[in-house]
């Protein structure tokens, strides 16, 4: 289905939620209170690595107003929850494993008075050596992080083994072969930061438990139903006891998508018997939840003469922090990223992903593509200038098209690639020459980078119900997280019942009532939860159809859906009955109540085993291609080094923008926080501590670093699979921005940096050792 | 640990008894005690700007003033401001030019940026950016908030014309 008939697919709609979210109404987890609600509050671990020796909790007790505490003890060993490895309890557990890890947990009358029985519990500990890198945890005498690490539970094969967490490869072509047919071969190093996601709104959850013992749980979340499974596996309870939630999300970039301290309110709300908020400070977000990964890569890349790539081989190493997490998946989805939207025959991809004594690593936009895209596209631009053919040409010359292979062998179904680079092109001058005039004492330049992202994996649903009055119920369980899938849902839903945008609304995820939608990350919603809307709707579609076949005693084949909720015979549209007769016969004289519904998995093959071989494959099933094209044009400070973006194109190829300004919204935000990661953002440790967990110290871009002129561009391919040609949006844009900038920067001042972020010290101190030169 | 006493703070046009500790923010009590939640809590730190009320007409950070200190203070919320033509410009602005997206820092946003055009009737775009620039969004990249003012702007312009 691809035309839109009803205008609500491509329209610019504001979001469901606007007017709740100007007004001051929309309600966070930090807004919601219940009746005899109890506040919590969490004692971190002072220690990277140290085992737990006892617990003293008697002076927290004996203060007035605290309901109960948790410690490791309220769990059993064997509770253990992860999405590839289930190496975590709700709290630490025999040892902690980083500073600022949860060790116990209060619930009191007050947030004041839970906080300081937290600090009132006592503690011992026997200090262990830490690994703080994954250099360091890799060595063999190093400290074991994991001792029980063979008997997790893993759903790949992950090869674990010591403090090696897991290890992926990607082979395609023969590497060799490559080499010996490459005329020049280049190779360096890179090495990326830890990046902070700093959602507004920081991580928090509120539990409750009725009489019957069932449990109700509201959590800042991405996915309610990953929420259910990661609080049952780690407090051991069956899934159907527990009900999850979701309020208004201040948005997750990848932080909320696994558990944070969902499970310790919840134990705490099982210990006191009362409903227990907790919610976690600014610093304790960014000391305990989940950050990007640092990334040291390794890039070589054989070419031809005239620029045909030849060959890649990409090395990684990743510092996955104390839980495995979303780590192995973003190791394995960034080797599968490595080659780019380029044809490269023969490839080597492959990396090894370290437990440290470091807060987790996880899940943040990009989900590894940025940190590669930094390495593999500036030294598309070093190959460009050592060949002196222009970044643009060297990256049309090896683009791949619509109907190529990705990187394992699955076809690309839809491909604008080629229209992103051409747009970005003309809008940018490129042609006029990459140079421009920079304001006195500084140096300007153009940049680019290309890259691409998925749209689809895992599996989702959608249920579509008719009510009495003919309205229109949507229920997918996507957990809206701010970037607007309520309402792209509902105009995909609208648009398939032709119906106006009004008259369909959309349930708020439940996991006792939503069907199963693995979450609202890796870009996926439009996609696949778009998919099963669609699928629902069909359902419906044919089941009015037949009551309306009845009713105007016609066949069902001569009727069809016209705008504004009828039915009429084909051609002759005063024959038409509403869909409020529809539904009502349906209620209470034949056939019952009308209910779509629609679930699937996405089942195409990552690999092609006739084509690659790969080990250690986190994702078999996981693709729909979207691409990037991004230029930026940057001015350095020649006596300071501090870069700055003037102006930015960024072209993405969503297949379909279904609400346009929305799609608008996800490149602009998406450039901006890769312009963060680009030049100043950076998680730094002290030791084993977190030296700027505060907003003060960690800086991100504010209305001054982000550029007025930013164009986001949107292009078209119709993905012939999408939800009316949809695929994503909601990564992509961040992709490329780093290498993008580091190339301008080069351009600029004749300086290659291979290390993020591209602080103005660091440009600074390049510039003064190339002068020297 | 202080102990809880009665305050009054004039919020939203009425007097609100209530009780604070000595140590509690202006933040704390209008969120926990007057459940007026509009105003986030980013940071706590005074650096996001979620926090942002107005206190006499100023725009300030609700989680650095103490609540004590605000007594006698005419205090006004997201909540409060929704009638004043102003405001209701700048949200129907923010609602046309998709200027939140999670909207977690929108009432701060707004309550800025309404004490900006409180001042200046028609800023520049570099106004609005400076104005502003002690509220932080994660999730826009700030261009459609900077578009959702100055549109603002013209309206009330407009219709103070007219
Ligand atoms: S919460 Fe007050 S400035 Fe951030
Ligand atoms: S809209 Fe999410 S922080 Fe601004």
């Amino acid at each position: 289905m691809t035309q839109s008939v009803v205008g609500v697919v491509g329209l610019a709609a504001p979001q469901l939620e606007a007017a709740e979210k100007v007004d001051g109404s929309a309600r966070f987890i930090a807004d919601l209170n219940r009746p005899g609600m109890l506040y919590g509050a969490v004692l971190q671990s002072p220690h990277a690595h140290a085992r737990i020796l006892s617990y003293d909790v008697s002076r927290a007790l004996a203060i007035a107003g605290v309901r109960a505490v948790v410690t490791g003890d309220d769990v059993q060993t064997n509770w253990r929850m992860g999405a590839f490895i289930k190496d975590e309890h709700a709290l630490a557990k025999g040892k902690v494993r980083y500073v600022g890890e949860a060790v116990a947990a209060i619930a009191a009358d007050s947030e004041a008075v839970a906080r300081e029985a937290a600090a009132a519990i006592n503690v011992v500990y026997e200090e262990l050596p830490a690994a703080l890198s994954p250099h360091a945890a890799l060595k063999p005498d190093a400290a074991v992080i994991h001792e029980e690490l063979a008997n997790y539970i893993k759903v790949f094969d992950t090869g674990s083994a010591g403090n090696l967490c897991s290890r992926t490869s990607f082979r395609e072509g023969d590497i060799e072969q490559g080499w010996r047919d490459s005329d020049l071969i280049f190779e360096a190093h890179y090495l990326t930061q830890a990046q902070a996601h700093v959602s507004l709104e920081p991580c928090g959850a509120l539990a409750e438990i009725d009489a019957n013992g069932r449990i109700t749980l509201w959590s800042a979340n991405q996915s309610v139903f990953r929420v259910q499974a990661n609080v049952c596996e780690s407090l051991g309870l069956p899934m159907s006891r527990l009900r999850c939630l979701t309020p208004r999300i201040g948005a997750g970039f990848g932080n909320k998508m696994e558990p944070h301290v969902q499970p310790l309110a919840v134990l705490l709300a099982m210990k006191a018997r009362r409903p227990v908020k907790l919610v976690l400070s600014r610093e304790q977000d960014f000391e305990m939840v989940r950050a990007r990964h640092p990334f040291d890569i390794r890039v070589k890349t054989g070419v031809k003469r005239d620029g045909t790539l030849v060959a890649r081989e990409v090395e990684v190493l990743l510092d996955g922090g104390a839980f495995a997490d979303d780590s192995p998946g973003v190791l394995g989805y960034a080797l599968l990223m490595s080659c780019g939207p380029y044809r490269i025959p023969h490839a080597h991809c492959h990396g090894r992903l370290a437990y440290t004594n470091k807060m987790r690593f996880g899940a943040f936009r990009g989900f590894g593509v940025p940190q590669i895209t930094f390495a593999t596209e500036t030294q598309l631009d070093e190959i460009a200038d050592a060949l002196a053919i222009d970044p643009i040409e060297l990256r049309l010359k090896n683009l791949k098209r619509q109907g190529d292979r990705w990187l394992g062998g699955q076809p690309i179904a839809s491909c604008g690639l080629n229209e992103c680079i051409e747009r970005v092109r003309t809008a940018s001058g490129w042609n006029g020459g990459r140079h421009r005039a920079g304001s006195a004492g500084s140096r300007r330049a153009l940049g680019m980078a290309c890259s691409a992202h998925i749209s689809g994996l895992l599996s989702t649903g959608a249920i579509i119900r008719l009510l009495e009055d003919g309205s229109v119920l949507l229920n997918t369980g996507a957990v809206d997280i701010g970037q607007g899938s309520n309402t792209v849902l509902s105009q995909l839903c609208a648009e398939a019942l032709r119906v106006p945008l009004d008259r369909v609304s959309i349930a708020s995820p439940d996991t006792d009532g939503s069907p199963y939608n693995w979450g609202t990350t890796a870009s996926r919603v439009t996609y696949m939860t778009g998919i099963s809307v669609l699928g629902a709707a069909a359902e419906v579609e044919r089941k009015i159809k037949e009551h309306a076949a009845e009713i105007l005693e016609c066949s069902a084949q001569d009727l069809e859906l016209v705008p504004g909720g009828f039915v009429a015979v084909k051609g002759i549209p005063h024959r038409r009955v509403g869909f409020a007769a529809v539904s009502g016969r349906a209620h209470w004289a034949a056939g019952g109540p009308i209910i779509g519904s629609h679930s699937w998995v996405f089942d195409q093959k990552t690999v092609d085993p006739k084509r690659a071989s790969v080990v250690g494959l986190p994702f078999p099933q996981i693709g729909a291609f979207v691409f990037n094209a991004i230029v930026v044009d940057v001015e350095i400070d020649e006596t300071t080094g501090k870069s700055r973006v003037e102006r930015a194109w960024s072209a993405c190829d969503v297949g379909r923008a279904i609400n346009p300004q929305m799609v608008e919204g996800q490149i602009e935000g998406a450039f901006v926080q890769g312009l963060g990661f680009a030049l100043f953002e950076e998680m730094v440790w002290n030791g084993p501590q977190i030296a700027n967990p505060t907003l003060m110290d960690y800086k991100i871009p504010t209305f001054i670093e982000a550029p007025s002129e930013l164009y986001a561009i949107i292009v078209e391919s119709n993905d012939p699979g999408g939800p009316f040609g949809a695929k994503s949006v909601g990564e992509i844009g961040i992709n490329g921005v780093a290498a993008a900038i580091a190339n301008a920067v080069n351009a600029a001042v004749g300086v290659r940096l291979r290390r993020l972020p591209l602080t103005s010290e660091r440009v600074l101190e390049a510039m003064l050792a190339s002068e020297q030169k | 640990m202080s102990e809880i006493a009665p305050i009054v703070l004039n919020v939203n046009g009425a007097a609100r008894h209530t009780t604070a500790l000595g140590g509690d923010t202006l933040l704390t009590v209008i969120r926990d005690q007057l459940l007026l939640t509009g105003a986030k809590r980013g940071c706590n730190q005074g650096v996001c700007g979620a926090c942002t009320v107005l206190v006499d007409g100023r725009p300030v950070r609700a989680c650095l003033s103490l609540a004590g200190d605000c007594q006698d203070r005419r205090i006004e919320t997201i909540e409060g401001l929704g009638d004043r033509p102003v405001m209701r410009a700048l949200q129907q602005a923010f609602v046309a030019a998709a200027a939140f997206q999670c909207g977690f820092c929108t009432p701060g946003m707004l309550v800025a940026a309404f004490a900006l055009l409180a001042d200046s009737r028609l800023p520049s775009e570099a106004d609005v950016r400076r104005a502003l620039s002690g509220n932080l969004c994660r999730c826009t990249g700030y261009k459609k908030i900077v578009e959702a003012v100055l549109r603002a702007a013209h309206a009330l312009a407009d219709e103070a014309v007219a």
